[in-house]
């Protein structure tokens, strides 16, 4: 088909190819023209990505508080000494203070979480319903975050 | 265009990591839930109900389930924030390395992880 083309018609096809040539040069200064904003230390924060951020710091958080929760789970599972030892360890300020900070990752992580699979589900996708899911993952962490608080204290 | 593939991702493609990553979430919120319900639920508690909860078959399944979903989950969720923060256009020619480096970190404390939590289970 190409070769019956070229043979039958080679002025019409080397227009064509010129056409398309100088077609690719001006897609391409358009696009070069076009404002690129991609940069995250740019763009400001509206709520939802404040909610989005919050979930990442918390999940970096519980990675850390993991080595806590694994010494700590060794801890009271290897004997009842060191069950009692640990018992008596989390009476103290510091080690109540790592605990909540642990929890409040956790259940931010969550409620955000739950946040994410609705919104991977198609809930709360407009942008009103965006604003208010992440309304309600700030409120609703937060005041399981104090409760958290309350029953570690 | 084809998918983008990356030798430190744990799927090895994008789709698969979004499905891990909503898999073990579910597994670890459920455990989550599971754990918060019986500590609150279990007020002084003492080493015999805690090794007795723990020890039961149900337990030890779930709690390996767990570990090893947390395993999958740390490692999706911090190779996704380290290839959105530590770039080229951001940090420069240090990037790469850095984030190179930062990934075999976490892999690494990852694997720890997971070995630890194991020997903890299987002592029980």
């Amino acid at each position: 088909m190409g070769a019956y083309i070229d043979a039958a018609c080679s002025p019409c096809y080397s227009f064509l190819q010129r056409s398309v040539r100088s077609l690719c040069k001006l897609v391409n200064a358009v696009k070069s023209q076009r404002p690129v904003n991609l940069d995250i230390t740019t763009i400001k924060f509206p709520l939802p990505a404040l909610a989005s951020i919050t979930h990442r710091i918390a999940g970096i958080a519980i990675f850390i508080g993991m080595a806590f929760l694994i010494w700590g789970l060794g801890a009271s599972l290897e004997s009842e000494e060191s069950f009692n030892a640990l018992k008596e360890c989390l009476g103290g300020f510091i080690p109540k203070l790592i605990l909540w900070l642990i929890l409040a990752g956790f259940i931010y992580h969550f409620v955000a979480g739950v946040r994410h699979l609705l919104m991977d589900l198609g809930y709360f996708e407009t942008l009103e319903g965006a604003k208010v899911m992440a309304i309600s993952v700030m409120v609703i962490s937060a005041a399981l975050i104090v409760l958290a608080g309350v029953w570690v204290w | 265009m084809g998918m983008v593939t990356s030798v430190t991702s744990l799927g090895k493609n994008g789709l698969y990591d979004w499905v891990i990553q909503r898999a073990t979430a579910v597994v670890l919120g459920v455990y989550f839930l599971c754990m918060m319900g019986f500590l609150i639920s279990t007020p002084d508690l003492t080493y015999a109900q805690w090794h007795a909860f723990m020890s039961s078959t149900y337990m030890r399944v779930f709690s390996l389930l767990a570990l090893i979903s947390m395993g999958a989950h740390a490692w999706v969720g911090l190779w996704v924030v380290s290839t959105d923060y530590i770039t080229t256009r951001q940090l420069g020619a240090i990037a790469t390395p850095l984030r190179i480096a930062f990934q075999a970190g976490f892999v690494l404390v990852t694997i720890v992880y997971v070995i630890w939590g194991v020997q903890i289970l299987w002592g029980i």
